[in-house]
Order: structure tokens, then sequence, then C-alpha cells
């Protein structure tokens, strides 16, 4: 009876086995020729100049040049700048969002929630075109005539190096907070009461309990939107080519964008794909980095 | 909450940390709107060129010239709308499909290399785009020459890993004994799949939906590298064309940017619920 009970078992399992590979065989082979095949052939293209007929295989010519390429470098730069700005930013605006939201009746949360979220519906390049507006350079410009009410004269926000990151950076805190907003939200909404019950017997202040309750409990969260968002911030290639074109002087040349214009101004996939490769070297190093120092308590 | 201290006694204390919470946050929720805001308004606005106007934050009237003068703009304005739609709708149905499929057979069904595939899997989520980029576009241009199709711009997206993923983590609660009784009762997978696990996961699958039908709709990066003639792009590619033609034509870029991004706001306010939910659907375990 066992037996055949074990038996049949076997033959179950054999059989689901069938169908567990039929039921994944699209979703593969999509991965496979869509994602899987060109990261070899990423590889492969990097140490090539690629000609439509043959291409011919040149060592490490593309990295090199890359990294004798001032451009590479200050493209690296810019990125990590914009990285910096707008990433804790947008992290410490959003926390705090939430933390005010908190004490909100769940109605006047969710109508907060979705205004907060609106931006990150609208489409990328219908956003661009709005703010490409905001900027204009001209007295009558949304942001300038406002700024003049302060008393500051013109400026020309994308036309001028000294001000066209900023705009990009200004852009990105005000459009890009509504996930990590509700993320927070939801996070902050799973912290046990006992805690905060606890720390009011000890007469906890307001500050105290968000300094050694919430920011503690909320660390994973954090860790979380920090690395998507470093990762996201490295590859930005969007808003710098519709509002800039990495422009004025490369001022706003990110690396995102700088491999694109290699590829498809230039057609020049080699050293593309090499600088891609570079780049997704220094993504992963960046993100074990925070893992490593700021996950340390952190369990998954 | 209790985050915030509610005794402390006096009322007053209270009512005024409350205004003041309420005007931090909708100042920040005014800044928020804005742009959509100005966005809206200005595309009521006569289509005449910057220089002759200045822009005002309130609506001296509404005329819908501004929306006629983008439709003018090219004969395939319409198109873009439709090619989106298509585009979109069907990365979406494809995606609820095979990784609800996929999903599925990696939270429940054995085989072996089950678990590695998986983990090759996510590992990949991590390649940043600009690695793909070139050889995905050699490939769909130069070896399958399928350049400015809908099958370019549909196949590379039919399923994507994070659709995986999502569908994976929340059958993997689906209990097993459901599954066991309905094999007992001689459900093969197929029908344990149409019969159990879909209806059981209708929440996901329309979070699933509604998020890559609007990633989709919104992209612009991939329509514009793989189409080249008017007729065949979304409307993010014509938006940019038209704005890139149009550089002093305020009224009408605003008119077209509100065409490209109503869609998702209608979309947004009528499943408000199923789209806050998709953004931390995917969070809760990284």
């Amino acid at each position: 009876m066992a037996q055949i009970a074990k038996q049949t078992k076997r033959r179950r399992i054999k059989g689901d086995s069938g169908y567990g590979y039929a039921f994944i065989a699209v979703a593969l082979v999509v991965f496979a020729m869509f994602t899987a095949y060109p990261v070899v052939s990423a590889f492969i293209i990097s140490f090539q100049q690629y000609k439509p007929l043959g291409s011919e295989y040149v060592g490490l010519e593309n990295y090199i040049a890359s990294f004798n390429d001032k451009l590479f470098w200050k493209s690296v730069y810019n990125t990590i700048i914009y990285t910096i700005l707008t990433v804790p930013v947008a992290l410490f605006l959003s926390f705090a969002v939430a933390i005010l939201i908190i004490p909100l009746r769940k109605k006047l949360q969710n109508i907060f929630k979705a205004v907060y979220y609106l931006p990150a519906v609208a489409s990328g390049v219908a956003l661009s075109v709005v703010w490409l507006w905001i900027y204009d350079p001209m007295a009558s410009g949304i942001l300038n005539r406002m700024l003049s009410v302060f008393g500051m004269s013109n400026t020309n926000w994308l036309g001028s190096s000294s001000t066209a990151m900023f705009s990009l950076v200004l852009m990105a805190w005000l459009s890009s907070h509504g996930t990590s907003i509700i993320i927070y939200l939801a996070a902050l909404l799973g912290i046990d009461e006992s805690y905060y019950e606890a720390a009011e017997l000890d007469g906890a202040s307001f500050i105290k309990k968000v300094w050694y309750i919430v920011i503690p409990c909320l660390k994973p969260t954090t860790l979380f939107l920090l690395v998507t968002g470093v990762i996201g911030s490295f590859q930005v290639f969007q808003n710098a080519y519709l509002m800039t074109g990495g422009g004025p002087d490369n001022a706003t040349t990110m690396v995102g964008l700088l491999i694109f214009n290699n590829a498809f101004k230039y057609f020049e996939f080699g050293e593309a794909a090499a600088q891609s490769l570079v780049l997704a070297f220094i993504i992963a190093l960046i993100s074990f980095i925070q893992f490593k120092y700021l996950g340390k308590e952190v369990e998954y | 909450m209790a985050l915030y201290n509610t005794h402390t006694g006096k009322p007053v204390v209270n009512r005024t940390r409350n205004a003041i919470i309420m005007v931090v946050l909708i100042l920040f929720a005014l800044a928020t709107l804005f742009p959509i805001y100005f966005m809206l308004i200005s595309s009521f606005g006569d289509p005449v060129e910057a220089g002759a106007m200045s822009y005002s934050l309130f609506p001296s009237k509404i005329s819908f010239e501004s929306y006629k003068f983008f439709f003018n703009y090219s004969d395939h304005s319409i198109r873009w709308l439709l090619n989106s739609l298509i585009v979109a709708a069907s990365v979406m149905i494809s995606n609820v499909f095979f990784a609800s499929l996929a999903g599925y057979a990696f939270s429940k069904i054995r085989f072996k290399g089950r678990a590695v595939l998986f983990s090759v899997l996510l590992v990949s989520m991590m390649i940043p785009y600009q690695v793909t980029q070139v050889p995905l576009y050699i490939l769909i241009v130069n070896t399958f020459e399928i350049q400015n199709t809908y099958t370019a711009m549909i196949v590379p997206g039919l399923v994507t890993v994070y659709n995986i993923f999502l569908a994976k983590q929340f059958m993997g609660s689906i209990p097993n004994e459901i599954l066991e009784c309905a094999k007992i009762e001689g459900c093969n997978q197929f029908q344990i799949y149409f019969k159990i696990i879909l209806p059981l996961s209708k929440t996901v699958l329309a979070v699933m939906a509604i998020l890559t039908f609007m990633e989709s709709w919104n992209t612009f990066f991939w329509p514009f590298l793989v189409t080249n003639t008017m007729d065949m792009q979304t409307i993010q590619v014509g938006l940019k064309n038209f704005r890139f033609a149009n550089t002093t034509y305020f009224a009408p870029m605003m008119a077209g940017a509100t065409i490209s991004a109503l869609p998702m706001f209608i979309l947004f306010f009528s499943l408000q619920k199923y789209f806050l939910e998709g953004v931390t659907v995917g969070a809760v375990k990284g």
C-alpha cells in the first residue's frame, strides 16, 4: 500500500515537473532572448569595433579609450553629483511627509497619498515638456517670475552650466517622491503600538520617539529605498536627454546619456557597450557597499 | 496614532499642531501638483507663439484650439494614441498571463533547476538597461529586421522578471492543501491554474496589469529607438517630435503633454486602490 502511494506520488511529481517546465517556457525564452543573450552579447561587443558586416576584435581598446576620455569621467562625476543631490533629499522629504501624514484620518491620508503619487503617473516626456516651460529663461517664465517677487534677477535655468544641474535636481525633488512616501507610510503603520506606549510611560517626547523607535524600525525600508534610488539615479537618462541634451558644455551629461549618445548618435557600439558594463560594475559595487555598511543589523 | 502624544492635556495644543501639519502638507502638495496644474491650465490657451503671450496661472478663457493644433501637426497624431494603446494592451495581457503561469510554477510546482533558474532571474534584475540596450537594438533591427513594427515594440517586454517575482511572492502564500485537494479530485496543473490559482490571485494580477500598462504607456526610450516613421510612433515619441518641431508653440505643447498624460490620470483616479497597492506590494520584501 505504502509502496503504491510512494509510486503514485513519484509519478505525480514527475508528471508535474513537465507542467513546471511548460509553464515557465515562454518566460524563459523571452528572458534568454531579450536579457541573457544581450548581456553576453554586450561583453562580446565591448571587445569589438562594431561593423554591420563582421566586427573586428580590438581587445581592450574600447575600455582604454573610455578610461582616457575626459568626458566619460565628467559624466561619472555628474552622475554622482546628481545622485548625492537627489536621493538623500528625496528620502528625507518622503520620510518627513510620511511622519506628518500618519496622525491624519484615513480619508485624508488617502487623498494626500494620491496627490503625492500623481506625478509618477504622468509620463516622463509630458513632465519634461512642462518643466521646460517652467524653466523658460525669459522674464515672463514662471519660475523667473515667482523668484522676481523675492528680488531675484532672471536666470537662464537650463542654459547656463551653473544652474542646469540644479534645475534637473529640483525637478526630481518635486516629481519622484510619491512612491517612497507610500512605502514609508506602509512601514510606519507596521510599527508595533506597544513600542510607543512603553516610550510614553517613560515620558519620551515626540522627537525621542522618532529618533529611538521610528528611525531604527524603518531602517530596512530606508535601505531598500536608498539602494533602489541610487540604482535608478545612476541610470538616469530621460530627463537629461529631453531637457538639456546633456548641455550646456556637458554640465548635465550623465553616464546614461553618454552611453546613449555613443551608441545611437555616433554608432560607436563597442565603446557604448564597454561603458555600460563599467556602469553596471559601478552600480553593483555601490549597492554592495551600501548593503555591507548600512545593512549590518538589517535582517531579510 | 500613538507616535504623537495624544494626551498633552490642552486641546488647543493639539489643534494648533494639527493645523501646522495640514499647512505643511498642503504646501508640499501644491508644489507637487503645480506642474500638472500648469500643464492643464495652459493647454486651454490659444496656439500662438510664446513670444506673443505671457503665461497666466489662472485661465482667462477655455479654448480647444491648441488641441486642434496638436492633432493637425501630423496626419498620424490620433494613430499615436492608438499605437500606444495597442502596445500597452498587448504587453499587459501577455505579462499577466505568462508571468502568472511562471510565478505559479516557481512557487508551487517542483521541478529540477527551479531554485537555480529563479535566482538567475532575480540577479538579472540588477543589470542596468544600458547594458542590454545596444545588443537588443542590434538583435531587433539588424538580425530580425523587424524595425518599425508593433512586434519590435512589444516582444522584448512580453514578460518581465519583476512581474514573475510579484506573482511568485503572492502565490507562495496560497495554502498547499487547496492545491492537493484539487489534485485528488483529478485536476491537472492546467485546471488548477485556471480554476484555483487565477481566481485567488485576482488582486495581485489586477495590480500587475495596471502597473504594466502604465509603464508601457509611459515608456519613451524603446519605441523611440525602434520606430522611424510617424505612423508607427507611440504618443510619447510623437510628443517628443512635436516638441522639437514646434519649439515656440507653448499652448499646443501643453495640450500634447495633457493628451499623453490624461489617459493615465483617468485610470489612476478610477483604480487608485490598485495603483497605491502596487507601490507597496513589490517593496515589502525587497
